[in-house]
């Protein structure tokens, strides 16, 4: 089964805009996606009728606004085959994700001797929290190369982790910037068997929109995820845990909301996941993932991976032919997500990002937050068009046009 | 806003040839590298002076957008000559065009003038500023007796 673009389009009240005249083609899905009206909608029912605090109120709006707020834990729990509802913490987004774990489970958990394992392909939000933890506590940060295919180095990861010192794992599931799909089943397995105690992290951002994803099947410890890739609105992500790991952590922001008692020489903590929700949390945007996961669930997540490989393998194959025009990142449609990082000779991506903005394309240029990756392609900054769902085939015409229009001009 | 209000053909002269771009100056008093790290924009600016307290010659190198490029292509010849006080002031003069004042020196500022446009593309802004900041910086170096400064620019 499919769906239709089309239609599809007619949901997203951003896609009717026009920019001077000509459609708008937003092809920077990677960087934050568009809001079906659906999911604005389920935001304005908060606001409009169910408006109170949660998890504190006696009367009966209070109280809905609670069971739709924890009805999204467990729409979320489901939608990412988390273990349990529990094991969903929700925080601002994936970057406050992974600080959680830098500082509730690494920062107390590793020391001088140990190693924590990430990789060259991360984004800074899957990267600096370790560094950062590194630098003051005193472990060995390591990290695995990439191929010249732009995947992972699985032999060069055997080897990083022969010592069996690596305590921590922490890898994305699809690259920001090359669009790779890691093979986490086969690293996990050889972290676990070099290390039986390793704690695993995955940084799910550009997967949990885009693919499938089944948290408890990869059998990680810890999974972030970030709403507004996913049709949700922005201000809202989770860490998607084992609850044993959780129950296990002491709390990282404190306050409100998040003990069970406090006298003025004793406080005692709330359970997980309510330990980690210090103060009021963004309650319209729980409202709106509920709304996103609904949509994405009646799309179906496998349709729309059918939808984007095939829309990928489309665009990879238009831009490698292109003149002058390099792509980085795997050709194989089955292996890469719709991230697609390129460079156009003699044209600077800033200029290029101007020049496509004046044919009403978005597409983002830079660095991407993964500085560790320019540097190991060469690069300071690249272009990077990214594909959803209602991307189609008819935005690749504009995106071509304005790269060839931008060569004539800046080689002229 | 059209894209030729922002690439003026005096501006895409200066990216295809660019003036003064070269990696190094011989006998150079100052040094400084910039750097934007929010596009990854680097830019090495060296300048000799000469005896008599005026800009000898001004080179650039790096990597970056047209804008930053050809602005500092057409930087270069602006403030050659100048005496180092001269040479602040016009930067100053085109700093206050990029945020949309009148420049007050359009004939010291020569090709600078085409950039005015970019004051209206915010995000550029910062690009074509980034020559003449650097330059402005190698001045206040020198002043200070010192050979070399870098700057990372965080916003
Ligand atoms: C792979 C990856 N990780 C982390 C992030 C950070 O997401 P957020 O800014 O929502 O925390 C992003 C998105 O920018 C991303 O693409």
């Amino acid at each position: 089964m499919s769906f239709d673009v089309a239609t599809l389009r007619k949901e997203f009240p951003t896609l009717q805009q026009e920019v001077d005249g000509r459609r708008l083609v937003y092809l920077d899905s990677a960087a934050s996606s568009q809001t079906p009206r659906r999911v604005l909608d389920a935001m304005d029912e908060y606001y409009e009728h169910l408006r109170a605090n949660v998890e504190r109120g006696v009367y009966r709006i209070s109280e809905q606004a609670t069971a739709r707020y924890e009805r999204a834990r467990t729409r979320l729990a489901d939608f990412v085959g988390a273990p349990s509802p529990d094991g969903v913490v929700f925080t601002k987004n994936v970057t406050e994700a992974m600080n959680l774990v830098a500082y509730s489970w690494v920062r107390r958990q590793l020391g001088p001797g140990d190693a924590l394992l990430t990789t060259e392909m991360e984004h800074h939000a899957n990267f600096v929290p370790w560094w950062h933890a590194a630098q003051e506590v005193g472990f060995e940060l390591r990290s695995i190369p990439i191929t010249d295919a732009f995947e992972l180095d699985l032999d060069a990861a055997r080897e990083l982790m022969a010592d069996g010192n690596v305590r921590f794992l922490a890898v994305t599931h699809v690259s920001n910037v090359l669009g790779t799909i890691n093979p986490l089943e086969d690293l996990i397995a050889m972290a676990r068997e070099a290390n039986p105690e390793v704690v695993v992290t995955v940084d799910g951002a550009q997967a949990v929109p885009h693919l499938p994803v089944d948290v408890a099947g990869l059998d990680c410890d810890f999974y972030g995820v970030t709403v507004h890739k996913m049709c949700g609105p922005t201000g809202l992500g989770a860490l998607i845990a084992k609850p044993e790991q959780l129950e296990a952590m002491p709390p990282f922001l404190t306050g409100g909301s998040m003990i069970l008692d406090v006298s003025l020489d004793q406080v005692t903590w709330n359970h997980a996941p309510h330990r980690f929700e210090a103060g009021t949390p963004p309650i319209a945007e729980a409202f709106g993932l509920e709304a996103a996961c609904d949509f994405l669930d009646e799309l179906g997540m496998a349709n729309v991976r059918a939808h984007e490989e095939a829309l990928v393998g489309t665009f990879v194959e238009a831009l490698t032919a292109a003149e002058g025009v390099t792509v980085y990142g795997p050709t194989d449609p089955s292996k890469r997500s719709g991230a697609i990082s390129f460079a156009v000779d003699g044209v600077h991506p800033h200029d290029l990002g101007a020049m496509l903005d004046g044919y009403g394309v978005c597409i983002r240029v830079g660095h991407h937050c993964a500085k560790p990756l320019m540097r190991t392609l060469g690069v300071n900054a690249t272009a990077r068009a990214s594909l959803y769902l209602y991307n189609d085939t008819d935005d690749l015409a504009p995106l071509l046009d304005g790269i060839a229009e931008a060569r004539s001009f800046f080689a002229r | 806003m059209s894209m030729e209000d922002l690439y003026q053909e005096i501006i895409l002269d200066h990216y295809r040839k660019p003036h003064n771009r070269a990696p190094t100056l011989d006998d150079e008093d100052v040094h400084v590298h910039h750097s934007n790290p929010l596009c990854g924009d680097e830019m090495d600016l060296r300048i000799r002076v000469d005896d008599d307290g005026t800009l000898d010659q001004v080179v650039f190198d790096g990597e970056g957008c047209s804008i930053s490029q050809a602005s500092a292509s057409a930087m270069t010849i602006a403030v050659a000559g100048r005496e180092l006080k001269d040479a602040l002031e016009l930067a100053e003069d085109f700093r206050l065009m990029m945020h949309g004042e009148e420049p007050t020196r359009l004939d010291d500022l020569q090709d600078g003038i085409a950039f005015q446009g970019v004051a209206r593309f915010p995000v550029r802004v910062k690009c074509a500023l980034l020559g003449w900041m650097a330059l402005r910086d190698a001045i206040e170096t020198y002043e200070r007796g010192a050979s070399a400064h870098s700057v990372t620019y965080d916003d």
